[in-house]
């Protein structure tokens, strides 16, 4: 059992959380992420580890309701547990000094790749952080990721806030426009996202780290559920990843991988909708 | 009353009831239902309680079967499970999944005489009652333990090896902490080998009685990324690792990141583990396919295949590259397979997976083959047959050709050898690894292999482990293990 310490709302169905979990927080360094289940017929997912503090014994984890199991999370508070967090599992980002780095977020994105900024920036790389969301309400951890950048460039997809325009656009922008020589690109977000990041900064020749998020059982290298192709060969995002060089992903082949269960997701999360709405007739 | 062995010769096997073949396809319930007291007595009578016992010999951990079938015979089954339990801790489950067939009962006299090794005397599915018998009586008898020894063992992966390892020490004093990557323990017992072979509710018990014994249990536990081997090492006197078989093989053929394909073990871990028949209720999904093709021919293959038809498969076909007389598979489960309407496609290898314009599995091509001279393995070599390519309809495709070794505990402790293939090298009197008090056994050492084999593994690591904590001597561990298991043969 892992109680919840903390619960934070950082936008429309985004939750930061502060779990209780000594050795994990210890262990864990960026890029890494835990399995959880948050009950004893609950399913095993993985969320990427946004942050730690080993003194309090607690990682931090960043989670958007999109499904069953994270609106369950949703619905759960501090003082709560959670039945079972693995990890740190994956193998953590390389960190070393580059240069000139590009740490692109999206949306929900930028909670992993806070720590990742985080670390490259105490190694002494300049970082120009280029953060994308739709709109501005789904913007998060700004001010974390200010915190870590030498730069921060903001797109929004609406222009409601920053530039108006995709991340691409302002990767372009930073590069073409401002001069900026970048050595490396960390991009984490949706897989479309990093998709066309990729296609980019392929056509400057900037080297990219993409993180992956395909669908995991045990996270452990036993399942093969996770399997991506790089490269033209299969790897497992959960014992070889989940960082790869994004030049050689598939990402079709990855996002087409993660509808698999969609009208499965879909029955599960309907039923969950009709016992919440049964559960708050009662309660009326 | 005394029968001779003539008598005892003419008594034919008597065969354990099963579900019917069409009921039991519905449901995931257990397919052999058990012995009666009265038939276990009966079937036990078939044994000649022979002077040299050869079925022993074929016994990876030894079990005295005379004896504990002779107590059978007497309906003394305290005394029956007692015997098994000198040398078997998981009785219940080794009943069920242990290939008898090609171990004991192969050796059994009586088969010989008969000329026929289906005709032994059934070994396996004696364990098998007095294990249900002493579960069915409540509480499990805990054994007096020794004085403490003030030693300590930490197992990684609680599967059949580690849990076999964690029994014995825990029997022979030493304190002992099981590190368990999932959430519940038994290793393939519990993700792999589905509910209607092994009631996980058997598993569940046996763990509760090592629990009972003292074994401390740590869940959730992944070695190498939770704690590593150095940690362990400091705060235990001695390691085992018996992390398994990890990494599923796929094929080479192009299309295996299809939608609908999987690997044995993830359509396994989703099915049993999971639970993922009963989705909604537990939040696991899995594809239930109307058309299923297995792909291999061994025990997993049998297990995924049947899965399927559980799972509401119209058709579940298994393809494999050899014959069926190559099948690695125990006869009793591609019997079983057969029974429930699985189709057998054999002496064909897939070529190719074609999916839709959605990347969901559509077709397999397959090529047909025919067998040539044998190979390393001694089974005659499957050759394709040019120009015999075809294709059939499928929705699901599940990879079941293997595993290699699980690789996260060589990758993040470098001190230990390891083999090309991945497997940890050990001695194989002791379980010894390259690093001093670190021991090794089951799959992650063999490969994918047997749950028995690992069990024998992980008997012969903790004897060894035992003497070493007790010794301190690394070096001279193999003699000094080989000198223990002279005087355990003697004392028999």
């Amino acid at each position: 059992m892992h109680t919840i310490t903390g619960k934070e709302q950082l936008g429309p169905d985004i939750h930061r959380y502060v779990v209780d979990a000594p050795r994990i927080a210890r262990m864990r360094k960026p890029g890494q992420f835990v399995i959880i289940r948050i009950c004893e017929e609950g399913e095993r997912i993985p969320l990427t580890i946004a942050d730690a503090d080993p003194e309090e014994g607690t990682i931090t984890l960043v989670v958007q309701a999109v499904g069953k199991t994270t609106r369950q999370m949703a619905m759960m508070e501090a003082g709560d547990h959670i039945r079972d967090v693995t990890g740190p599992l994956g193998k953590p980002t390389h960190i070393d000094k580059f240069g000139t780095v590009l740490c692109v977020g999206g949306g929900i994105g930028n909670a992993p790749l806070y720590p990742i900024t985080k670390a490259l920036q105490e190694k002494g790389n300049h970082i120009v952080s280029i953060l994308g969301a739709r709109t501005k309400d789904l913007f998060i951890l700004e001010e974390e990721m200010a915190s870590v950048s030498d730069r921060v460039v903001i797109a929004t997809d609406d222009g409601s806030y920053g530039m108006k325009g995709l991340v691409t656009d302002a990767i372009e922008k930073v590069v073409k426009e401002d001069g900026v020589e970048a050595d490396l690109c960390v991009a984490i977000g949706p897989p479309v996202m990093m998709k066309f990041v990729c296609l980019l900064t392929r056509e400057l020749g900037i080297p990219t780290i993409v993180s992956l998020n395909p669908i995991m059982v045990d996270g452990t290298g036993m399942c093969g559920g996770c399997r991506v192709s790089v490269d033209g060969k299969i790897k497992f995002a959960c014992v070889d990843g989940p960082e790869f060089d994004g030049h050689q992903v598939d990402f079709d082949e990855l996002m087409a991988r993660l509808r698999t269960y969609a009208p499965h997701e879909q029955e599960a999360m309907d039923r969950h909708e009709e016992a919440c709405r049964a559960l708050a007739g009662e309660e009326e | 009353m005394p029968i001779d062995a003539k008598e005892r010769l003419g008594v034919p096997p008597h065969p354990m009831p099963e579900q019917d073949p069409k009921e039991r396809t519905k449901n995931v319930l257990e397919v052999p239902l058990g012995y009666d007291a009265e038939t276990a007595m009966a079937e036990a009578r078939r044994c000649l309680q022979c002077k040299t016992p050869f079925c022993m010999e074929g016994c990876p951990v030894g079990i005295d079967i005379p004896a504990f079938l002779q107590a059978v015979e007497d309906g003394d089954f305290r005394e029956g499970i007692r015997i098994i339990k000198e040398k078997n801790l998981l009785p219940a489950v080794c009943g069920r999944v242990c290939p008898q067939e090609t171990q004991c009962q192969l050796e059994c006299t009586v088969g010989k005489v008969r000329k026929d090794p289906t005709k032994a005397v059934m070994i396996g599915k004696l364990e098998r009652f007095l294990a249900d018998w002493e579960r069915e009586q409540g509480e499990m008898d805990v054994p007096e333990l020794p004085e403490p020894t003030g030693k300590s063992a930490a197992v990684v992966g609680g599967g059949p090896a580690g849990l076999t390892v964690a029994g014995d020490l825990i029997k022979r004093g030493h304190a002992v902490t099981v590190f368990e990557a999932f959430h519940k323990a038994g290793g393939v017992l519990v993700y792999g080998i589905p509910e209607f072979r092994l009631p996980k509710e058997i598993v569940r018990k046996e763990v509760e009685y090592l629990q009972k014994l003292g074994v401390e249990f740590r869940y959730n536990y992944v070695v190498g990324k939770t704690i590593t081997i150095e940690e362990i090492l400091q705060e235990y006197d001695s390691v085992f690792v018996g992390t398994g078989a990890g990494l599923p093989k796929f094929l080479r053929i192009p299309g295996q990141n299809h939608l609908g394909v999987y690997s044995a073990n993830e359509y396994l871990t989703r099915a049993n583990l999971m639970k993922a028949y009963d989705f909604p209720e537990s939040d696991t999904p899995v594809i239930r396919g109307k058309r299923v093709m297995t792909v291999g021919g061994g025990n997993v293959a049998m297990d995924c295949a049947r899965t399927a038809l559980r799972l509401g498969a119209e058709e579940s076909i298994v393809a494999y590259r050899r014959a069926e007389e190559q099948m690695p598979a125990r006869v009793e489960e591609i019997h079983h397979a057969r029974e429930e309407g699985v189709n057998f496609h054999l002496l064909n290898n897939p070529t190719r997976i074609i999916g839709d314009d959605k990347g969901w599995v559509k077709e397999v091509e397959l090529i047909s083959m025919e067998l040539g001279e044998p190979d390393s393995s001694g089974r005659r070599r499957p050759i394709p047959i040019e120009g015999s390519e075809h294709t059939m309809e499928v929705d699901v495709v599940i990879i079941a050709i293997g595993n290699s070794p699980n690789p996260l505990v060589p990758e993040t402790y470098h001190d230990l050898e390891t083999t090309t293939w991945g497997g940890i090298i050990v001695d194989e009197t002791t379980g010894q690894t390259s690093v001093q008090g670190v021991f090794a056994g089951g799959d992650i050492v063999l490969g994918a292999a047997t749950v028995i084999l690992a069990m024998g593994h992980g008997r012969r690591a903790a004897r060894a482990m035992d003497i070493w904590l007790k010794t301190g001597k690394w070096a001279d561990l193999p003699e000094l293990t080989r000198g223990q298991i002279e005087k355990e043969r003697e004392e028999q």
